[in-house]
């Protein structure tokens, strides 16, 4: 246990994503512990998801290194990065539309299985074996998120908050180390996601999983992080504890300035990073 | 004692087909149902073809029109070893049975060579999607007819003929019958959701650790063996094999009853096979609008059920045993 707990989860070290002339991202420098439940956070385009997709394996970094649990990742399939530990969801929600509930979170429990394809066709005991198995840890992490009713619903037919959850039971599947939630509560009022960060940092209890959340509303993820990494026009340009960081002139310029403006200004609520 | 169980349940129902297969194939011969019978054992050979595209097509969601490419390279292989074999015989067994042996031996050496090509044809493609990887599996599919056409090993534009008559309904049943298990066994597995998955969205797949290159390319594997088992059983029906049976009027034909019968539904393909072929012998007359009519009733389709005749659904998510053994035990 001790051991684990030296071996940060994730490791980022000037990780910089740049798009021909544009830097996406700069010098992204990240660490995380297990069972630590990092906020990131920055206004529009700051680079947060572009940050999510370094480290999912999405893109390739332009430069720099992630490691998960001390082995270099760069340039790896994501199917591989997923399955050394790092789950992730997506901001606007890609569920397998057209599979139910249960099936959606059996997909990721794919990659842990034993028996391989031909076994499928001859129907032998470690097959079935390892159905069932998937099955029972399906059905477990759709009662975590307490989807355990919508079992047999096709994903497209839940409503929008029971699909944001569902795709968080799915990333759980995976077995990960690391869980990153790119804007778990978008397009929820403040009660409903107040009590959806109260239930991620219960599935962090559980599971003991590190997280890392990407969260457009300060004041949620300003209750619920332990430690916030601040980003602006890909550049890091705060990191520390709600406090620290609420309190950093840079911060206040770039995001609450903004904020700021758009409420005096332009009444169009540009979503998306 | 659980492993001859469950090797039993496995081959259940072959164990039943064969005798079934049998009998009717007694009864038709019996009444001299004859072309009743070859038209019967062409349905069977269009169900195999149908529920093997439906893997990449339908399951995987990769849009394949080059189907009949992969049913060439099944036929002449299996073809080139019937002929090669002829007279000869297994020590041991009575001739008849020889036959029959060195047939399925070619049958599944036919099965291997289409499943190499879907491999190589599989590999560099599958990075296309859509529109893409469609004329990249058409132009497949004309190249292995050009170089059959120009390859005077394999007979070139007269093709090979001669064989010998080895394709009964009791093969093309069991065809029929190990085609659709297959496609059954691998949907209801999780390999066979993993490939749901990927026609579903290819990048949450990826990401929830489903390596999507790698399914693709077994996708291809597995229905391009199926389709060379159709080739295979085809031109030992019809005595002859020639490129002229292998055209990319083929593949649509086969592209068309996936489509009809719904793109996702094993009991569609199955039914759609068994229409589409029934139909084009009643209206035998008319065989030059054959594809006319496949294409008009393609458009009829589109307008009013664009999911095919089954959408995704089956016949057994009708029966409530089947679908509650499957929601217990996982797959069935």
């Amino acid at each position: 246990m001790s051991a684990e707990n030296v071996t940060p989860v994730l490791e980022a070290r000037k990780v910089t994503m740049q798009f021909g002339g544009l830097k996406a991202l700069s010098e992204f420098e990240l660490e995380l512990r297990p069972r630590e439940l990092v906020g990131l956070i920055g206004p529009n385009g700051a680079g947060k998801t572009t940050a999510f997709n370094a480290i999912t394996g999405v893109y390739a970094p332009s430069a720099g290194d992630v490691l998960v649990a001390g082995e270099r990742v760069n340039g790896l399939r994501p199917h591989v990065i997923c399955q050394r530990g790092i789950a992730r969801t997506f901001q606007n929600i890609r569920l397998f539309k057209d599979l139910t509930a249960l099936d959606n979170v059996r997909v990721a429990c794919h990659h842990r299985r034993a028996a391989g394809f031909t076994a499928a066709f001859f129907r032998t005991t470690g097959y079935l074996e390892d159905e069932r198995s998937i099955r029972r840890r399906a059905e477990e992490y759709l009662a975590v998120m307490g989807l355990s009713h919508r079992r047999d619903e096709l994903a497209r037919n839940l409503p929008y908050g029971e699909q944001r959850r569902l795709e968080i039971a799915r990333a759980l599947a995976t077995g990960p180390k690391l869980l990153c939630l790119d804007e778990p509560a978008a397009g929820m009022n403040a009660s409903e996601k107040v009590s959806l960060l109260e239930l991620i940092r219960k599935i962090r209890d559980d599971f003991g999983l590190a997280i890392l959340l990407i969260e457009h509303d300060m004041r949620v993820v300003m209750g619920v992080s332990e430690r916030l990494v601040v980003l602006d026009h890909g550049k890091t340009i705060s990191r520390g504890s709600p406090e620290k960081v609420r309190n950093d002139p840079k911060v206040i310029e770039a995001y609450l300035g903004d904020a700021y403006l758009a409420e005096k200004h332009i009444s169009v609520p540009g979503e998306g990073a | 004692m659980e492993q001859v169980k469950l090797a039993l349940r496995s081959a259940l129902p072959f164990l039943i087909a064969l005798p079934v297969l049998w009998g009717v194939s007694e009864v038709l011969r019996y009444y001299e149902f004859t072309s009743f019978q070859y038209i019967l054992m062409m349905a069977f050979i269009d169900v195999i073809l149908a529920v093997s595209l439906n893997v990449i097509n339908g399951f995987t969601g990769q849009f394949s029109i080059g189907h009949a490419g992969f049913m060439a390279i099944g036929a002449y292989t299996a073809a080139k070893i019937t002929l090669a074999a002829r007279g000869l015989e297994i020590i041991g067994l009575p001739p008849g049975i020889s036959d029959q042996v060195i047939f399925l031996l070619a049958l599944l050496a036919g099965m291997c060579t289409a499943s190499i090509a879907g491999f190589l044809v599989g590999m560099p493609s599958l990075r296309l999607r859509g529109d893409y990887l469609a004329i990249v599996t058409l132009g497949f599919n004309e190249i292995i007819r050009v170089v059959i056409e120009n390859t005077s090993f394999l007979g070139q534009a007269t093709g090979l003929s001669g064989l010998p008559r080895r394709t009964t309904l009791v093969w093309v049943g069991m065809g029929a019958m190990a085609t659709i298990l297959m496609a059954r066994r691998l949907v209801g597995s999780t390999h066979g959701r993993a490939l749901l998955a990927i026609r579903e969205d290819e990048v949450a797949a990826e990401a929830m650790g489903v390596n999507t290159t790698g399914y693709k390319v077994r996708a291809f594997v597995i229905s391009a063996a199926f389709a060379g088992l159709a080739g295979g059983l085809l031109v030992h029906l019809i005595q002859l094999c020639t490129p002229r049976s292998f055209t990319f009027v083929k593949s649509i034909e086969v592209v068309v009853m996936v489509v009809l019968g719904g793109m996702g539904s094993i009991t569609g393909s199955v039914i759609a096979a068994f229409v589409l072929r029934f139909g084009v012998e009643a209206l035998r007359e008319a065989q030059q609008y054959r594809m006319v009519l496949y294409s008009m009733l393609l458009i009829v389709l589109m307008l009013t059920r664009p999911t095919g005749l089954f959408g995704t659904r089956e016949i057994w998510d009708w029966l409530p045993r089947l679908r509650r053994n499957r929601a217990e035990g996982g797959a069935r």
